[in-house]
């Protein structure tokens, strides 16, 4: 029991051995002017820059505003507020349309037929690539992003639930059909759980490609978000920004993925792969 | 109210077709099963012992004959005809409690009255601990009582039984054989319990069907009037048990012949 307890705590050191050495070695290179600080700042200049971006920019007012308000008023939390606002609003709008669409498709030959060939010739196009035709349609500023981010997870999701409806082994309809159940039974007690697991799977994926989706848009059609961000810092030569707001979209990133991984074990807890703890 | 339940099928036969091959599955089947009866359909893999199962439970009907239940054609599925399948099927992602619920919830019943006769079920057998657990966390013993209690939890009179014990140890399976005699006998349920075990079928059954091998047809109808529990090494059982293996090994060879003569069947 001891023994183990240790091996995990060494274990868990020895995660931080790399990230330890590639931050030695590059405080190394920028602090010996090897590399041009100007163009790979210090890690301590980073780490300072980052929490000057985190930080409230005014000093604490009680009169202006509660303290609550003030702490969360940093550059970067907004940024992050903002980025974060923007996926959500463009997931939960894409999801909406992309699961009964896929449940519809996946259940039914004659939807699937009428939509698929659409599909097929939209599927291809990088979300990306509808950038100059969003900033047509909707201007500047949030509706073009958010427009981007809802076809950058429309598509993973939707291709999954079709895929995850049509894969439902059929001994559980078999099972199903033999208990009586109705068409609505069958449908929202068998079919959707049972699909749930590529659901999941490609709201996963959905998630991930409307983050990468709200930095490029706000690199081109908003002025503030995490991305806005590092593209203004590129213009005044800050790479400490840069970087700092790099490693903040990073941490953003792992916290939805994680977050989302959180909801997959939640509502899956039923299925074999994952261990019940 | 209570109507017996008889089973009719009459020159039912059932071919598959698939490209340019063609499988006579089942052959001019007439059979009469009487209400509280337990009848084995015994034979060995590919004789049609689950395509005519299937054709009762309303699953894959007979291309040419009828099937009667209380006097009525089998159309479709239902739950007067309650299905235990060799794989269980289980809903993975429900609770044991929910799984057996799940019919009483398609018929509407009430709360109260679902939980009441679930938590009968569990107790009978022998599940209560197991309650809020998910069928991944079971054995294949367990699982196989839970998709039992499912079915009765139904009333059905009639269950069909497709090989229900056929993946499980020996022990577990005298086990729940054992259960379902005492079931069978409590509730006067009429069962066709299809199976390739000689032993399992004279254990069990009030009649044996043994079946022939492409196409299906009835080679014997064999009753068994021993007494309940039967002891396997008696010298009535073994007798049978030595009839029967003949029976069925004729048409396990004819299998193998079949077999290398096409040797893409299958
Ligand atoms: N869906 C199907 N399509 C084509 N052939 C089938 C199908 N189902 C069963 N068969 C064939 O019918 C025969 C009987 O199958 P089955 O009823 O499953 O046998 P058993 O349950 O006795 O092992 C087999 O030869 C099998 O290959
Ligand atoms: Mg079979």
């Amino acid at each position: 029991m001891k023994n183990s307890f240790r091996e995990k705590i060494v274990g868990n050191l020895q995660g931080f051995l790399v990230p330890i050495a590639v931050l030695a070695v590059w405080q190394w290179l920028s602090s010996h002017a090897i590399v041009n600080p100007q163009i790979l700042p210090t890690p301590t200049a980073v780490l300072a820059k980052w929490w000057e971006y985190l930080m409230p920019m005014e000093a604490y007012n009680a009169a202006k505003s509660g303290y609550l308000a003030w702490i969360f008023s940093g550059e970067l939390i907004r940024d992050a507020y903002s980025s974060l606002y923007r996926v959500v609003v463009g997931f939960l709008v894409g999801a909406s349309m992309a699961l009964p669409l896929g449940l519809m498709m996946g259940a039914n030959d004659r939807i699937y037929q009428l939509f698929n060939p659409l599909i097929q010739v939209l599927r291809p196009i990088p979300p990306i690539a509808f950038i100059p035709l969003s900033i047509l349609w909707f201007g500047l500023g949030n509706p073009p992003a958010i427009f981007l981010i809802v076809i950058g997870a429309f598509f993973p999701i939707l291709m999954n639930t079709i895929a995850g409806v049509r894969h439902v082994d059929s001994i559980y309809i078999r099972a199903a059909r033999s208990l009586g159940a109705s068409q609505t039974m069958m449908f929202l007690r068998v079919i959707l759980p049972a699909a749930t697991p590529y659901i999941l799977t490609g709201a996963r994926i959905g998630v991930g490609t409307a983050f990468i989706v709200v930095i490029v848009a706000e690199m081109i059609a908003v002025n503030n978000g995490l991305g806005y961000r590092i593209l203004e810092a590129r213009e005044f030569f800050w790479s400490d920004k840069i970087i700092a707001g790099m490693f903040s979209i990073g941490l953003l990133g792992l916290a939805i993925d994680t977050g989302m991984n959180r909801l997959n074990n939640y509502l899956l807890k039923w299925h074999r792969g994952i261990e019940s703890k | 109210m209570t109507v017996q339940p008889h089973i009719r099928i009459s020159q039912a036969g059932k071919v598959f077709s698939s490209g340019d091959r063609e499988v006579v599955a089942l052959e001019d089947i007439n059979l009469s099963i009487a209400s509280g009866e337990f009848i084995c359909l015994l034979g060995p893999s590919g004789c049609g012992k689950s395509t005519l199962l299937n054709a009762v439970a309303g699953f894959s009907l007979p291309t040419t004959g009828e099937i009667l239940v209380d006097g009525n054609p089998v159309q479709s599925p239902g739950p007067d005809r309650g299905m235990v399948f060799q794989e269980y099927a289980l809903f993975p992602w429900m609770t044991v409690e929910k799984n057996i619920a799940f019919g009483l919830e398609i018929q509407k019943q009430p709360k109260a009255q679902i939980k009441e006769k679930v938590d009968a079920l569990l107790k009978m057998l022998n599940l209560q601990d197991f309650r809020d657990r998910y069928p991944k966390d079971l054995s294949g013993g367990m699982r196989q009582r839970v998709a039992i209690a499912r079915v009765l939890a139904l009333d059905s009179p009639i269950m069909l039984m497709d090989d229900p014990f056929g993946a499980l140890d020996s022990l577990t399976r005298r086990n729940l054989q054992d259960e379902l005699l005492r079931i069978w006998m409590e509730f006067k349920k009429t069962i066709i319990f299809v199976t390739h075990s000689i032993e399992e079928s004279i254990y069990l059954a009030d009649r044996i069907v043994v079946m022939t091998y492409r196409p299906g047809t009835i080679k014997k109808d064999v009753s068994v009037t021993m007494p309940h529990p039967r002891d396997p090494s008696s010298a009535e059982f073994n007798d049978l048990k030595k009839e029967l293996s003949l029976l069925v090994m004729e048409e396990q060879s004819r299998h193998h012949q079949e077999e290398i003569k096409t040797p893409a069947a299958d």
